[in-house]
Protein backbone atom coordinates (compact mmCIF):
# COMPACT_ATOMS: atom_id res chain seq x y z
CA UNK A 1 0.00 0.00 0.00
CA UNK A 2 1.28 3.57 -0.89
CA UNK A 3 2.35 5.38 2.60
CA UNK A 4 4.06 7.89 1.07
CA UNK A 5 1.72 10.49 3.26
CA UNK A 6 -0.13 10.04 6.45
CA UNK A 7 -4.06 10.33 7.18
CA UNK A 8 -5.06 11.25 10.49
CA UNK A 9 -8.15 9.28 11.46
CA UNK A 10 -7.74 6.74 8.97
CA UNK A 11 -9.20 3.49 9.95
CA UNK A 12 -9.70 0.16 8.83
CA UNK A 13 -10.90 -0.66 5.11
CA UNK A 14 -14.81 -1.93 4.83
CA UNK A 15 -13.26 -4.65 2.60
CA UNK A 16 -11.36 -6.97 2.85
CA UNK A 17 -7.66 -7.44 1.41
CA UNK A 18 -6.07 -5.39 -0.76
CA UNK A 19 -8.14 -2.45 -2.75
CA UNK A 20 -8.12 -2.88 -6.42
CA UNK A 21 -7.07 0.55 -7.39
CA UNK A 22 -5.46 3.26 -5.71
CA UNK A 23 -4.88 6.86 -6.57
CA UNK A 24 -2.49 9.25 -5.19
CA UNK A 25 -3.70 12.46 -6.29
CA UNK A 26 -2.96 16.16 -6.27
CA UNK A 27 -5.04 18.26 -4.36
CA UNK A 28 -5.87 20.23 -7.57
CA UNK A 29 -9.48 20.66 -8.85
CA UNK A 30 -7.89 19.08 -12.55
CA UNK A 31 -7.18 15.68 -11.41
CA UNK A 32 -11.17 15.39 -10.20
CA UNK A 33 -12.37 14.27 -13.79
CA UNK A 34 -9.48 12.11 -14.62
CA UNK A 35 -9.68 10.24 -11.58
CA UNK A 36 -13.38 9.70 -12.20
CA UNK A 37 -12.83 8.56 -15.73
CA UNK A 38 -9.78 5.91 -14.03
CA UNK A 39 -12.35 4.61 -11.81
CA UNK A 40 -15.36 4.26 -13.98
CA UNK A 41 -13.21 2.44 -16.15
CA UNK A 42 -11.85 -0.37 -14.07
CA UNK A 43 -15.03 -0.65 -12.54
CA UNK A 44 -16.36 -1.14 -16.31
CA UNK A 45 -16.42 -5.04 -16.10
CA UNK A 46 -19.21 -4.73 -13.57
CA UNK A 47 -21.24 -2.98 -15.17
CA UNK A 48 -20.52 0.81 -14.37
CA UNK A 49 -21.17 1.90 -17.85
CA UNK A 50 -25.06 1.12 -17.10
CA UNK A 51 -27.37 3.81 -16.45
CA UNK A 52 -28.07 4.32 -12.87
CA UNK A 53 -24.23 2.73 -11.86
CA UNK A 54 -22.57 5.25 -14.21
CA UNK A 55 -24.98 8.47 -12.69
CA UNK A 56 -24.40 7.28 -8.82
CA UNK A 57 -20.41 6.62 -8.76
CA UNK A 58 -19.39 10.02 -11.05
CA UNK A 59 -21.73 11.88 -9.06
CA UNK A 60 -20.56 10.47 -5.57
CA UNK A 61 -16.79 10.59 -6.69
CA UNK A 62 -17.19 13.76 -8.12
CA UNK A 63 -18.52 15.73 -5.18
CA UNK A 64 -16.45 13.57 -2.35
CA UNK A 65 -13.13 14.22 -4.39
CA UNK A 66 -14.90 17.93 -5.13
CA UNK A 67 -15.08 18.26 -1.34
CA UNK A 68 -11.71 16.53 -0.16
CA UNK A 69 -9.74 19.02 -2.27
CA UNK A 70 -11.57 22.64 -1.44
CA UNK A 71 -12.64 22.02 2.06
CA UNK A 72 -11.03 18.98 3.64
CA UNK A 73 -7.73 19.79 2.28
CA UNK A 74 -8.39 23.66 2.15
CA UNK A 75 -7.37 24.05 -1.80
CA UNK A 76 -3.91 23.45 -0.16
CA UNK A 77 -1.33 22.36 -3.59
CA UNK A 78 0.92 20.49 -0.73
CA UNK A 79 -1.73 18.19 0.57
CA UNK A 80 -2.81 15.24 -1.25
CA UNK A 81 -6.20 12.89 -1.57
CA UNK A 82 -6.72 9.39 -1.55
CA UNK A 83 -9.05 7.37 -3.94
CA UNK A 84 -9.09 3.57 -2.72
CA UNK A 85 -11.76 1.21 -4.88
CA UNK A 86 -12.67 -2.32 -4.34
CA UNK A 87 -15.38 -4.31 -6.29
CA UNK A 88 -16.46 -7.18 -3.58
CA UNK A 89 -19.41 -8.97 -3.00
CA UNK A 90 -21.22 -7.69 -6.09
CA UNK A 91 -20.73 -3.63 -4.80
CA UNK A 92 -18.29 -1.28 -5.81
CA UNK A 93 -17.16 0.50 -2.72
CA UNK A 94 -14.83 3.95 -2.97
CA UNK A 95 -13.10 5.41 -0.09
CA UNK A 96 -11.65 9.12 -0.78
CA UNK A 97 -9.84 10.47 2.07
CA UNK A 98 -8.11 13.94 2.69
CA UNK A 99 -5.14 15.13 4.67
CA UNK A 100 -8.04 17.74 6.63
CA UNK A 101 -8.92 17.78 9.96
CA UNK A 102 -12.47 16.59 8.91
CA UNK A 103 -15.53 18.08 9.47
CA UNK A 104 -19.28 16.98 10.72
CA UNK A 105 -21.11 16.14 8.47
CA UNK A 106 -24.55 15.46 10.46
CA UNK A 107 -24.64 19.16 10.29
CA UNK A 108 -25.53 19.88 7.04
CA UNK A 109 -28.90 21.16 6.13
CA UNK A 110 -31.77 20.16 3.68
CA UNK A 111 -31.13 21.90 0.40
CA UNK A 112 -34.31 20.69 -0.80
CA UNK A 113 -36.18 22.60 1.81
CA UNK A 114 -37.46 25.93 0.71
CA UNK A 115 -35.65 28.35 2.80
CA UNK A 116 -32.66 26.85 1.30
CA UNK A 117 -33.36 26.46 -2.21
CA UNK A 118 -31.86 29.79 -3.24
CA UNK A 119 -28.60 28.72 -1.47
CA UNK A 120 -25.48 28.53 -4.10
CA UNK A 121 -23.88 25.98 -2.31
CA UNK A 122 -25.02 22.42 -0.03
CA UNK A 123 -26.00 20.00 -2.25
CA UNK A 124 -22.78 17.97 -2.81
CA UNK A 125 -23.02 15.83 -0.29
CA UNK A 126 -26.82 15.69 -0.32
CA UNK A 127 -27.01 14.15 -3.80
CA UNK A 128 -24.09 11.57 -2.86
CA UNK A 129 -26.79 10.90 0.22
CA UNK A 130 -29.73 10.70 -2.30
CA UNK A 131 -27.54 8.77 -5.11
CA UNK A 132 -25.73 6.27 -3.61
CA UNK A 133 -26.83 2.86 -1.94
CA UNK A 134 -24.57 3.87 1.02
CA UNK A 135 -22.33 7.17 2.03
CA UNK A 136 -20.61 6.87 5.47
CA UNK A 137 -17.70 8.75 7.30
CA UNK A 138 -14.92 7.62 9.55
CA UNK A 139 -14.98 9.69 12.93
CA UNK A 140 -12.98 12.44 12.37
CA UNK A 141 -14.77 13.35 9.25
CA UNK A 142 -12.05 13.30 6.55
CA UNK A 143 -12.73 9.72 4.54
CA UNK A 144 -15.63 9.15 2.96
CA UNK A 145 -16.85 5.84 1.93
CA UNK A 146 -19.23 5.08 -0.58
CA UNK A 147 -20.62 1.96 -1.95
CA UNK A 148 -23.07 1.19 -4.93
CA UNK A 149 -24.70 -1.70 -5.32
CA UNK A 150 -24.37 -4.07 -8.82
CA UNK A 151 -26.59 -7.05 -8.11
CA UNK A 152 -26.97 -9.21 -10.97
CA UNK A 153 -30.68 -7.87 -12.33
CA UNK A 154 -29.69 -3.95 -10.99
CA UNK A 155 -27.18 -2.55 -12.59
CA UNK A 156 -29.02 -0.32 -15.19
CA UNK A 157 -32.17 -0.57 -13.56
CA UNK A 158 -34.07 2.94 -13.15
CA UNK A 159 -33.89 3.28 -9.33
CA UNK A 160 -36.66 5.02 -6.98
CA UNK A 161 -34.28 7.69 -5.63
CA UNK A 162 -36.92 9.06 -3.76
CA UNK A 163 -37.11 6.36 -1.21
CA UNK A 164 -33.92 7.77 -0.13
CA UNK A 165 -34.89 10.56 1.33
CA UNK B 1 -14.09 28.08 -24.44
CA UNK B 2 -17.21 25.83 -22.77
CA UNK B 3 -19.69 28.34 -23.09
CA UNK B 4 -20.58 30.25 -26.01
CA UNK B 5 -23.75 33.00 -26.71
CA UNK B 6 -25.48 33.49 -29.21
CA UNK B 7 -28.70 36.17 -29.64
CA UNK B 8 -31.77 34.35 -31.11
CA UNK B 9 -34.99 36.11 -31.49
CA UNK B 10 -33.67 38.72 -28.92
CA UNK B 11 -33.04 36.92 -26.49
CA UNK B 12 -29.41 35.31 -25.44
CA UNK B 13 -29.10 32.02 -25.68
CA UNK B 14 -25.92 29.98 -23.96
CA UNK B 15 -24.33 26.90 -24.89
CA UNK B 16 -22.90 24.92 -22.49
CA UNK B 17 -20.25 22.68 -23.79
CA UNK B 18 -18.55 19.64 -22.13
CA UNK B 19 -19.43 19.95 -18.12
CA UNK B 20 -21.00 22.74 -16.05
CA UNK B 21 -18.63 22.41 -12.89
CA UNK B 22 -16.73 23.58 -10.14
CA UNK B 23 -13.49 24.46 -12.44
CA UNK B 24 -15.32 26.50 -15.04
CA UNK B 25 -18.64 27.70 -13.62
CA UNK B 26 -17.06 31.17 -13.00
CA UNK B 27 -16.97 31.45 -16.64
CA UNK B 28 -20.70 31.37 -17.10
CA UNK B 29 -21.68 33.47 -13.95
CA UNK B 30 -18.73 35.88 -15.92
CA UNK B 31 -20.81 35.74 -18.89
CA UNK B 32 -24.34 36.14 -17.96
CA UNK B 33 -23.45 39.14 -15.57
CA UNK B 34 -21.87 40.70 -18.41
CA UNK B 35 -25.03 40.63 -20.37
CA UNK B 36 -26.56 41.60 -17.69
CA UNK B 37 -24.77 44.84 -17.74
CA UNK B 38 -25.00 45.15 -20.98
CA UNK B 39 -29.05 45.12 -20.69
CA UNK B 40 -29.63 41.65 -21.39
CA UNK B 41 -32.49 40.54 -19.25
CA UNK B 42 -34.10 36.88 -21.33
CA UNK B 43 -31.63 33.76 -21.43
CA UNK B 44 -31.49 30.08 -22.28
CA UNK B 45 -29.46 27.75 -21.11
CA UNK B 46 -28.65 25.24 -23.20
CA UNK B 47 -27.38 21.84 -22.15
CA UNK B 48 -27.69 19.51 -25.34
CA UNK B 49 -24.09 18.99 -25.52
CA UNK B 50 -23.50 19.01 -21.75
CA UNK B 51 -22.26 15.94 -20.50
CA UNK B 52 -22.12 16.49 -16.73
CA UNK B 53 -23.28 19.41 -14.16
CA UNK B 54 -21.75 19.29 -10.83
CA UNK B 55 -23.71 20.55 -7.18
CA UNK B 56 -21.13 23.26 -7.91
CA UNK B 57 -22.64 24.22 -11.45
CA UNK B 58 -26.07 23.72 -10.46
CA UNK B 59 -25.43 26.21 -7.27
CA UNK B 60 -24.39 29.05 -10.09
CA UNK B 61 -27.24 28.40 -11.90
CA UNK B 62 -29.47 29.08 -8.99
CA UNK B 63 -27.53 32.34 -8.67
CA UNK B 64 -27.46 33.59 -11.72
CA UNK B 65 -30.96 32.57 -11.74
CA UNK B 66 -31.76 34.65 -8.74
CA UNK B 67 -30.05 38.12 -10.57
CA UNK B 68 -31.29 37.52 -13.51
CA UNK B 69 -35.09 37.50 -11.71
CA UNK B 70 -33.81 40.50 -9.50
CA UNK B 71 -33.98 42.79 -12.49
CA UNK B 72 -37.27 41.57 -14.06
CA UNK B 73 -35.52 38.93 -16.47
CA UNK B 74 -35.68 35.35 -16.93
CA UNK B 75 -33.55 32.47 -17.70
CA UNK B 76 -34.31 29.09 -18.87
CA UNK B 77 -32.82 25.75 -19.58
CA UNK B 78 -33.18 23.35 -22.01
CA UNK B 79 -32.23 20.02 -23.65
CA UNK B 80 -31.25 18.56 -20.25
CA UNK B 81 -30.63 14.63 -20.47
CA UNK B 82 -31.99 12.24 -18.33
CA UNK B 83 -28.83 11.81 -16.04
CA UNK B 84 -29.21 15.62 -15.77
CA UNK B 85 -32.83 15.77 -14.71
CA UNK B 86 -32.32 13.56 -12.12
CA UNK B 87 -30.09 15.89 -10.43
CA UNK B 88 -32.63 18.12 -11.02
CA UNK B 89 -35.45 16.27 -9.72
CA UNK B 90 -33.33 14.95 -6.85
CA UNK B 91 -32.21 18.53 -5.89
CA UNK B 92 -35.83 20.01 -6.17
CA UNK B 93 -34.33 22.26 -8.74
CA UNK B 94 -37.04 21.43 -10.99
CA UNK B 95 -39.63 23.69 -9.28
CA UNK B 96 -37.32 26.66 -9.23
CA UNK B 97 -36.20 26.36 -12.99
CA UNK B 98 -38.34 26.64 -16.55
CA UNK B 99 -37.00 23.50 -17.81
CA UNK B 100 -38.03 22.90 -21.23
CA UNK B 101 -37.15 19.93 -23.64
CA UNK B 102 -35.91 21.84 -26.97
CA UNK B 103 -34.22 25.24 -27.37
CA UNK B 104 -36.88 26.16 -29.79
CA UNK B 105 -39.66 25.25 -26.61
CA UNK B 106 -37.39 27.45 -24.53
CA UNK B 107 -37.42 29.98 -26.33
CA UNK B 108 -41.63 30.10 -27.34
CA UNK B 109 -43.05 32.86 -24.98
CA UNK B 110 -39.94 34.27 -23.66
Amino acid sequence: MDRRFSFPGACDAPWSGPPDLVLDLPNDLASIEEAVNAVLEHCAFCGANRGRVRLKLRVGLWEALANAILYGNQADPAKRVRVEVAVRDSAITARITDQGSGFDPHSLPDPTRPENLLRPEGRGIFLMRKLLDEVFYNDQGNSVTLVVRIQEGNPGRETDFGARA
Amino acid sequence: MPFSAEKVNGVMVIDVEGQLIVGNRQELKQKILEELDRGERRFVVDFARTGYIDSSGLGVLVSLSKKVREVGGELRLANLNDDLRTLFELTKLDTLFQIYDSREAALQGL
